[in-house]
């Protein structure tokens, strides 16, 4: 056993009944893979271990450690709530607040409080992501007001502003046209090598593996053969 | 026909009294029976309607009974405080505020049923704790409808008859409201002044429908009054 502990170190189960229909996730994987990526078709429990991960499902049993440091250890009494787990998450259809312009958006991570940041917030990180990904012109237009490409900048900006210590990636792609869907990648690896931020991204896009995967994990009905 | 304004102002502090007491109210209980699962819960939805459906003298009937000179809550108020609602302006308050209670919490209910779950969840990963996301995403992603069901609370509050009677009587400038007096008028053979009234409350409950229509449009108000 090396002395390091694994990135990713995650060992879950979870029971899902609904409407007398059952569902069992049982989950385990070690990597230190830089770029994760979670591959299988659609029902197979992908998103309800990114969301366990995240902390925005519970999980009946199990660990979830990163890099050593437990966010979810059932049996040690540890469950970090959500908003402590440090991780950048992207939905699918990427949840932009629909309130807030573009530019609340990026920043709405880093106010704390019970307001959320006026349309003039002015600060260094969220200028930095905005100008990343070349968003500074649009910053005051609605979500509703975007192409599907420009969300998924803006989520991903979002997520980055608080410097987040892993990203995790629910089907980034599924919801753009072809052409966009490849440059987005490269977009996504650019980054990826800037950052130096570990990233775990599920998928049933074949495209994504073959692109984005450092090491490829496939799951299917609940279960992940490593 | 200055007498006229004397139950117009009236009116409007007893409703807008009602209305402030709904928004607080309306707004918790709408938002603990649409995030709440508990048994009986659609028994409690049913029971809290009931001002909407019951006559008004009945309700008023049933207030007298509890918060009169003998009734429970009254003969307490009554030893602890020395307070007697009973022909004041205040028991006017309390008997709008019940029958026009139906309309806010379930406006409020049906705005916070209808927000995304998925963007809670997202302000979670972003580090807010539950009360900032309530008042970040929840509340204002649910004003519009919250805010349509207190403009009509606001309306019923304001032709609010029978219980009013029941309750505060029609003491000339002290309880006795816009469609109390109306009714005065008429009894008294006072046709000029039923008329201004008449227009007065009329006018008064237009502009507040037009005003919850556009908040809303289609959805509390009706189609036929845009």
């Amino acid at each position: 056993m090396s002395a390091a502990p694994p990135l990713w170190d995650v060992d879950l189960r979870r029971r899902f009944a609904q409407a007398g229909r059952q569902f069992d996730l049982q989950v385990r994987f070690r990597s230190d893979a830089r770029r994760l990526v979670l591959f299988g078709p659609s029902g197979a429990g992908k998103s309800q271990t990114l969301r366990i991960m995240a902390g925005l499902t519970r999980a009946d049993a199990g660990h979830v450690r990163l890099q050593g440091e437990a966010l979810l250890d059932l049996a040690a009494g540890v469950e970090l709530p959500a908003r402590r787990r440090g991780l950048a998450y992207m939905f699918q259809d990427y949840a932009l607040f629909p309130h807030l312009t573009l530019r609340q958006n990026v920043a709405f991570g880093l106010q704390r409080g019970w307001r959320n940041p006026g349309r003039r917030v002015a600060d260094p990180e969220v200028e930095r992501w905005l100008s990343a990904f070349g968003l500074q012109a649009l910053a005051g237009h609605y979500p509703e007001q975007l192409s599907g490409g420009q969300r998924q900048r803006t989520a991903l900006a979002r997520a980055l502003v608080a410097r987040p210590r892993a990203l995790l990636l629910d089907e980034p792609f599924a919801a753009l046209d072809g052409a966009l869907r490849a440059r987005l990648r490269e977009e996504l690896l650019a980054l990826l090598a800037e950052l130096d931020l570990p990233l775990l991204l599920i998928t049933h896009d074949e495209a994504d593996v073959r692109l984005l995967g450092q090491q490829v994990l496939t799951m299917a009905e609940g279960r992940i053969d490593e | 026909m200055s007498e006229a304004w004397v139950p117009l102002l009236l009116t409007l502090k007893v409703a807008g009294w009602a209305t402030f007491f709904n928004l607080l109210l309306g707004v918790g209980v709408g938002f603990a029976l649409a995030r709440l699962r508990f048994a009986g819960r659609e028994l409690l939805d049913a029971l809290l309607t009931l001002p909407m459906v019951m006559p008004p003298t009945v309700l008023g009937y049933y207030l007298l009974v509890l918060i009169g000179r003998n009734g429970p809550i009254g003969a307490w108020l009554q030893r602890e405080f020395g307070l007697n609602l009973i022909f004041t302006w205040q028991g006017a308050v309390i008997a709008a505020t019940i029958v026009a209670f139906p309309l806010v919490f379930k406006s409020a209910r049906a705005a916070f049923e209808a927000v995304d779950p998925q963007l809670e969840q997202a302000a979670r990963v972003l580090g807010l704790g539950e009360a900032a996301l309530f008042f970040r995403v929840t509340l204002p992603l649910a004003w519009r409808g919250i805010l349509a069901g207190l403009l009509l609370a606001f309306a019923r509050a304001t032709g609010e008859f029978g219980a009013t009677l029941m309750v505060a009587g029609s003491i000339p400038g002290k309880t006795q409201t816009l469609s109390v007096a109306v009714y005065e008028a008429v009894q008294a053979g006072q046709d000029g002044l039923a008329n201004f009234l008449v227009a007065l409350t009329s006018v008064t409950c237009v502009l507040v429908l037009l005003a919850a229509g556009r908040l809303a449009p289609g959805r509390v108000a009706g189609g036929g009054l845009r």
